[in-house]
């Protein structure tokens, strides 16, 4: 197993506060890795430092062997690992294409003109949106403005993928789309890190998972290997200070 | 020796000033480039009242004060919450209160301009020497800072220790946390506001018994406090104090040894310094 | 880069404009011809400064700290060099303190930036004036024989040049670049974009213009000095015009610029002392009347008719 993105005791304080203390994991190629915990874990935070938006107190992250750790967030997705946020952010004055478009324009794979037009008229496809690049970004549904941002994501093909909660908020209907989109992805042979809340997404979705507790790593293994472990289950039901 | 009493003498004043602008950039959110109006208006103020009654400045205060706190609680009230109350991000609440508050401050500069024209208006209070440490110095120097230095002491005391000043404070850290443990930001906020120029107006009756104003010398002083705020920590009162008595050394330094017509220039280059060294202020948190 | 039909029925337009309003020393007097030098002068300035600070919403106070320091680059340089060089000379010295300003503050905040624009023309001036007090010199004197008219044409050469800059930067991967940064700095950042070296780039060009104009009309004041040069109300007039046309499309400065011209005219002769407080009132008429300038005013009539189906 070669580890496309790697990291080793990476640790972030805020103040006196260790949100992500030494966390350490490899993530190979094509694999989907799930980043799972409780609220307040360090999930976000986690992926938050390998994207750049946060810098690492102590540590270092690799990409493909080649350490990232202090790199600011735009050489970092130049590298190829970009990223959705928690609350989506789209380009508000721009029309979906162009939205998109950002993405090719200056992601890993830096395109321009009719090339990246007819990357991201690929991706708009791809994640459901075909013939819908004209539109404005307010006239979107809440899942479609999701879909936007993924096919921005996609569009700069990256090389690693990292997902904050794509899939939360979603009515029943929409997340089985949401699911069935993802899987497509994977399918595709795509390097994904999923920070999820969803069980159910987690099991069908992810080849192995991080389980995190209070900014640490209390395991790794298969859905169903780390979801029966009793220290996650403690974690997520245990004590209330969890 | 003269140069270090003569620059915390004058630093004391700057200290005042700049606790003004503070309140309302650090606590109401606002950052107001029409402090140094209220200023001169404060000195003003003080100067009418002499000239024509003779009161002394020291009691102005007690007038200035209170109607610098009414003008600018009801500044905020009509202009700034309409702003913060549509501005959808820090970013443009910004830009807005900016704008604005250039704008109230050309139109205060114009109506003054107006009212009492362009001159220079100076008086004579206080002017005759007091000695310290073998020097002799302007008894009106020396009377502003120790009002000053009163002033300041109970400001800090009352944010200190004081209910609404622990309000106040709470507000500056985190406004919306605040908002959720029941604190009422936008009257908090307002009351900042008013508090911050009520301080800088006083402060300006103080100045203008040993400082020439006249009605577009404002903006000098806005940048000056603006200095001083960044140096200090926005938010940050003792933070403020020191940074206020270094440039006060540093302007009288620059003043005495190379030439007066340079000590904007002093503070400019001290602003530039800080913010290429420590842009968070010099006793600020670095934050992420 | 290719162009479509519509690129050059603009194009031709635009060139048509040029020469039609180039021809206006031959059309007007004298006092005809010098409202048209401040006309042009401020579009230039205007839209160079809506260049960077439409998208980047910072709000730049260095024009006249750029515009003195162009009045100098002629004021000494027509003593030693070849009239021709003192341009480019004052672009490339307007652009070089337009980086320093750039790598120095715009990574901070917008208030930062505001302030410590402010203060760079208040600082020059005394500087200046200082060196003007130790070596015993005063005023410059800058006696050339460029007309009125030499310096309206090569202000609209300026003119054309800043257009055609601000219309090629639109076409680039800056342009867009730019408006991504606009709407949303982190998802540009997360998107690969440099937005402090794009944003530095940028001020490059209303450094750089400033300077220049600055230069181009050294002649008209014959006699120059700092508090002349660096006068701040310049900064402010030019945040106003840009403000007031709006900064969303290439040609909203100029919309802003001419009616202010001939407003800030008529009050300079009828009420002279009352010219600070027609800039006070129209920062808060742009603040709370048209914070999209008058280029969203015509963006939102044209919509609402076009919603009443009237277009």
């Amino acid at each position: 197993m070669s580890a496309v993105l790697s990291l080793r005791g990476v640790t972030k304080r805020f103040g006196g506060l260790v949100a992500v203390n030494a966390m350490d994991f490899d993530v190979a190629e094509h694999e989907v890795l799930g980043l799972i915990g409780p609220n307040g874990s360090g999930k976000s935070t986690t992926l938050n430092l390998i994207s750049g938006a946060l810098p690492v107190t102590s540590g270092a992250i690799a990409l493909r062997g080649s350490p990232i750790t202090q790199l600011p967030a735009q050489d970092i997705a130049r590298r190829g690992i970009a990223r959705t946020f928690q609350l989506v952010r789209l380009l508000p004055s721009m029309s979906v294409l162009e939205n998109v478009m950002a993405g090719a324009v200056f992601g890993h794979r830096r395109r321009w003109g009719y090339e990246a037009e007819a990357v991201a008229q690929t991706m708009l496809e791809q994640v459901g949106l075909a013939g819908r690049g004209h539109m404005a970004v307010g006239q979107l549904t809440y899942i479609d403005t999701k879909r936007v941002e993924l096919a921005r994501v996609l569009a700069g093909e990256p090389r690693v993928v990292l997902l904050d909660e794509w899939l939360a908020g979603l009515n029943p209907t929409e997340l089985e789309e949401g699911v069935a989109l993802i899987r497509a992805l994977r399918d595709e042979g795509r390097t994904i890190i999923l920070v999820e809340h969803v069980m159910d997404a987690i099991r069908s979705l992810c080849d192995r998972c991080v389980v995190m507790a209070s900014g640490t790593k209390i395991a790794e293994g298969t859905p169903a290997e780390v979801l029966a472990d009793p220290e996650v289950i403690r974690a997520y039901l245990g004590d209330d200070d969890a | 020796m003269d140069i270090i009493v003569t620059g915390l003498l004058l630093g004391g004043t700057y200290a005042l000033i700049a606790m003004g602008l503070n309140l309302q950039y650090g606590m109401a959110r606002i950052m107001n480039l029409a402090n140094g109006e209220m200023l001169v208006a404060g000195g003003f103020a003080a100067f009418w009242f002499w000239t024509a009654a003779q009161v002394s400045p020291l009691l102005t205060v007690f007038i200035v004060a209170p109607v610098a706190f009414a003008a600018n609680w009801l500044i905020y009230i009509v202009f700034l919450r309409p702003l913060v109350k549509r501005a959808r991000s820090r970013g443009q609440l910004e830009v807005d209160s900016i704008l604005t508050t250039f704008g109230l401050s050309f139109v205060s500069v114009g109506l003054m301009l107006a009212v009492f024209g362009g001159d220079y208006f100076s008086y004579s209070y206080l002017s005759f020497p007091v000695h310290i440490l073998g020097d002799s110095y302007g008894a009106n120097r020396v009377a502003a800072f120790v009002s000053a230095v009163i002033i300041c002491g109970a400001l800090w005391l009352w944010l200190d220790r004081s209910r609404a000043g622990l309000t106040i404070r709470a507000i500056a850290v985190a406004p919306d946390s605040a908002r959720l443990v029941g604190i009422d930001v936008g009257k908090m906020a307002a009351l900042a506001f008013a508090l911050g120029g009520a301080v800088t107006a006083t402060g300006g009756a103080l100045i203008s018994t040993f400082l020439t104003l006249d009605a577009s010398t404002g903006v000098m002083f806005t940048l000056k406090a603006l200095i001083i705020v960044i140096m200090g920590g926005v938010g940050d009162i003792r933070g403020t104090i020191i940074a206020a008595l270094a440039l006060g050394l540093l302007e009288t330094f620059v003043a005495t040894l190379i030439d007066p017509g340079l000590t904007l220039a002093a503070a400019y280059l001290l602003f530039v310094v800080i913010l290429l060294v420590r842009p968070q202020g010099l006793f600020g948190r670095r934050t992420t | 880069m290719r162009l479509s039909p519509t690129d050059w029925r603009n194009l031709t337009l635009s060139a048509l404009a040029l020469a039609f309003v180039a021809c206006l020393p031959w059309l007007v007097g004298n006092y005809g011809l010098s409202i048209g030098v401040t006309i042009v002068m401020y579009t230039v300035l205007a839209t160079s400064w809506a260049l960077f600070s439409g998208p980047t919403h910072y709000i730049s106070l260095a024009t006249a700290a750029f515009f003195g320091v162009g009045t100098y680059v002629t004021g000494i340089g027509i003593e030693y060099l070849p009239y021709w060089t003192l341009l480019p000379l004052a672009g490339v010295i307007g652009a070089v303190l337009a980086a320093l300003v750039g790598l120095a503050t715009l990574r901070l905040s917008g208030v930062y930036f505001v302030i410590f624009t402010l203060g760079l023309a208040e600082f020059i001036r005394q500087v200046i004036t200082w060196g003007q007090n130790v070596s015993g010199a005063k005023g410059i004197y800058v006696l050339t024989s460029i007309t009125e008219a030499h310096i309206y044409w090569q202000l609209l050469g300026l003119a054309a040049l800043v257009y055609l800059l601000g219309w090629a930067i639109g076409r680039s991967r800056l342009g867009f670049a730019l408006r991504i940064i606009g709407d949303d700095e982190q998802v540009a950042r997360h998107s690969g974009i440099h937005t402090a070296r794009a944003k530095i780039l940028l001020f490059l060009v209303p450094g750089s213009v400033a300077a220049i104009t600055g230069a181009i009309l050294a002649p008209r004041y014959v006699y120059i000095e700092p508090s002349l040069a660096f006068t701040p109300m310049l900064s402010f007039q030019v945040v106003i015009m840009a403000l007031l046309g709006g900064t969303g499309r290439l040609w909203g400065p100029l919309v802003g610029v001419i009616p202010f011209t001939f407003l800030w005219e008529g009050i300079s002769i009828t009420v002279p002392n009352q010219t600070t407080l027609l800039l006070g009132v129209s920062f808060l008429v742009i603040v709370y009347l048209l914070p999209k300038g008058f280029v969203g005013l015509f963006g939102a009539i044209r919509r609402r008719m076009g919603s009443e189906g009237l277009v």
